[in-house]
């Protein structure tokens, strides 16, 4: 398991949030209870098993719902 | 493609609004409703676009988005031919969307000054002995790094080589130069003023003091009040829900007009934006201020506040006691102040301490025969002389003879809330020193600000005696002192005010009084940016600079103000507007979203007041 930490583009509507989680409920290999989309810091958290689903999986899932992902930190 | 045409929304709402205004310029003066009709149709369909995407994008996770009830409605404006309305609905959606975002990053900036304040390089050796420029997530703990003048300290650590003077204010809040040198700790995030140092990690990244302050600061941020759960849950089923009752309203009147309005006005906006906005402003605030607020309900609890509770030691007073008065008596003080000091440099008491620094460097004689007395002072035989220094007990044990004068002169003393030091000389008293722990500058004024501010009690309690506690309570006029406390007896006193039903902060400086920090309704702690004061509490006054209190419980409560401005707002702006839907003829489509738009924006700027707010 690693975490990531993902900064993202400004969110600017709580919905935003939504779809954001939706979308990475839908990819296998995230810990789902893990993720955590911050409205105000524009970031998401999360951990995931880097066997199954890699980070640019992750961020790649955020961007097709139309958000653009900044830099991405895992460890 | 579907990201091409999100990525230039900002140039399609500016062509869209352009094409509008082409629209209805030739209406009006040439009076070409063909060139009009075109010009709104075309703006219709690429402000369009990018909605569609996103409520595609959206449906596709499982999620009625706001996106999707504009959709509809333009697409059943389209079907009705009211070009006018498709085109004006999108491009003020669009336009809106823009303005939220401006205006959103602007309520946040007080929280990013911050967060940009975060060191992103550092100087680390290498192993062939050179310094090379790495990534801040490239530093371990145990590595040696360069830091250089007008740089940022990359890390918590410890200073190997080299000296200079370091601003600390990101940590403290104090924007005066620290001296540092060999041993000392430096603190990532604060900046080398002057000179170059060479120092080892010992904490890195978000273990860091700064690092921890950030995240404090970030999670406040999302932290969400009862409140805020509750219309969260309501946003979830009230978009669908709309969406629904447009479909009904459709059914039963077929009047997609009507339908199609009612989407656009059901539209949540305002309500869901509003509270967080007031929060992260007043947050961002309180960071700016040196006030650390640890999310909404600690700003709901801490504006509604009864009763103050203040440890005395370090909070009210500075916390470092020093020599007040003295008097001497008879001959070769000189000499008496040599042995004082001698033996008192022996002691590590904090009245020593005090009496060591006003005594200042002298030159000291080697002490013998030391014996402490358990509550009384201290013996010991300094060049063949018996020297006793301690309370008035002590002398007596001694067989001191203590004068009339100096009777009179011990009671004053007390009187003025000294601790006593008295010495003897071979039985005979010499000096007399009064000690005591001064109120802190500007205490009673902050004090009588927070009266005015509406807090009711303000209690002090103390270890101290009954008789210090009395004089500093009469001096900052507080309701009630109460001396001879454990730590126990403290949080037992703040129980009891709770089940009074009083909302009690309890005001200290973190490390002794941690129970009560964590059983009062708000724990606020002193912290010279200290972990423990930093974890304990709910509110963190940085510095310890107690000045700030007033301006944190003006702020909350202003913050409190605020969110409920911004729910009257929303819940206003949606009653009003669905009132006219059915009781007026004015509105429609344009309008409603002309108005929806407008109380977003309402409610946003209504939180950046908070951002300059300031106690006056």
């Amino acid at each position: 398991m690693k975490s990531a930490t993902i900064q993202l583009e400004t969110l600017t509507c709580p919905s935003c949030m939504l779809k954001v989680e939706g979308a990475l409920k839908n990819l296998d290999g995230i810990d789902k209870d893990t993720i955590k989309v911050s409205f105000n810091t524009s970031k998401v958290k999360l951990d995931f098993d880097e066997n199954t689903v890699s980070i640019e999986e992750i961020e790649n899932a955020i961007s097709k719902v139309g958000y653009e992902v900044i830099k991405s930190k895992v460890k | 493609m579907q990201r091409y045409i999100l990525s230039k929304k900002n140039p399609i709402t500016l062509i869209s609004g352009i094409l509008i205004a082409i629209g209805f310029i030739s209406r009006w003066t040439v009076g070409n409703m063909d060139i009009f009709a075109w010009a709104l149709i075309v703006a219709s369909i690429l402000g369009a676009a990018p909605i569609v995407i996103q409520a595609y994008q959206a449906l596709r996770v499982k999620v009625v988005s706001i996106d999707l009830l504009v959709t509809i409605a333009v697409l059943g404006a389209f079907a009705i031919q009211n070009f006018e309305e498709s085109a004006i609905v999108t491009f003020l959606f669009l336009f809106g969307a823009y303005l939220e975002q401006r205006t959103l990053n602007q309520t946040r900036s007080a929280i990013k000054e911050l967060t940009e304040m975060a060191p992103e390089s550092a100087l680390k050796l290498m192993e062939n002995g050179e310094f090379e420029e790495v990534e801040i997530d490239d530093v371990d703990v145990g590595d040696v790094l360069l830091v250089k003048t007008g740089a940022k300290v990359p890390v918590d650590g410890t200073v190997l080589s080299g000296e200079g003077y370091i601003n600390e204010a990101s940590i403290t809040g104090e924007s005066v130069p620290v001296e540092k040198t060999e041993g000392s700790k430096v603190y990532a995030g604060t900046i080398l003023d002057n000179g170059t140092i060479r120092i080892v990690a010992d904490r890195v990244g978000e273990d860091t003091t700064f690092g921890k302050i950030i995240e404090l600061v970030e999670e406040a941020q999302e932290s969400k009040s009862e409140a805020e759960r509750f219309i969260d849950r309501f946003a979830k089923y009230y978009t669908p829900a709309v969406l629904v009752i447009g479909l009904v309203v459709w059914l039963i009147s077929k009047d997609i007009e009507l339908a199609i309005t009612i989407l656009v006005l059901g539209c949540p906006g305002a309500l869901v934006i509003g509270v967080p906005v007031s929060n992260v402003a007043g947050i961002g605030n309180g960071a700016r201020h040196g006030v650390l607020l640890k999310g909404s309900e600690v700003i709901n609890d801490f504006s509604r506040l009864d009763t103050m509770v203040f440890d005395k030691t370090g909070t009210l007073t500075i916390g470092n006691p020093t020599v007040a008065e003295k008097k001497y008596y008879g001959d070769n003080i000189d000499e008496a102040l040599v042995y004082l000091a001698s033996v008192e440099a022996e002691s590590d008491h904090p009245l020593a301490k005090a009496v060591l620094e006003e005594i200042g460097q002298i030159k000291l004689l080697p002490v013998e025969d030391t014996e402490v007395v358990k509550g009384g002072g201290i013996v010991a035989t300094v060049d063949g002389h018996r020297i006793a220094v301690g309370n008035v007990h002590l002398m007596e044990k001694e067989n001191v003879r203590i004068s009339e004068i100096a009777k009179a002169d011990i009671e004053a003393f007390e009187k003025n809330g000294n601790s006593l030091v008295l010495t003897s000389v071979d039985g005979e008293l010499k000096i007399l020193i009064g000690v005591r722990d001064q109120i802190r500058p500007g205490v009673k004024e902050d004090l009588q600000k927070l009266r005015r501010l509406g807090v009711k009690n303000l209690v002090m309690l103390s270890g101290d005696n009954q008789g210090t506690v009395d004089l500093v309570s009469r001096e900052l006029g507080l309701t009630e002192a109460y001396g001879n406390m454990l730590p126990e007896d403290k949080s037992e006193y703040i129980k009891r005010l709770k089940e009074k039903g009083q909302i009690v902060a309890f005001v200290g400086d973190g490390v002794n009084d941690s129970p009560s920090l964590a059983l009062a309704d708000i724990g606020i702690a002193m912290g010279s940016g200290t972990d423990v004061a930093i974890e304990t509490s709910d509110v963190v006054l940085m510095n310890s600079d107690f000045s700030r209190l007033p301006h944190a419980l003006g702020l909350v409560k202003a913050t409190a103000r605020n969110m409920k401005q911004n729910i009257i707002i929303a819940v206003g702006v949606v009653l009003i507007l669905l009132a006219s839907v059915l009781f007026s003829e004015w509105m429609n489509m344009s309008i409603g979203m002309l108005v929806h738009e407008g109380s977003i924006l309402a409610v946003i700027l209504n939180g950046m007041r908070l951002l300059r707010y300031r106690l006056r």
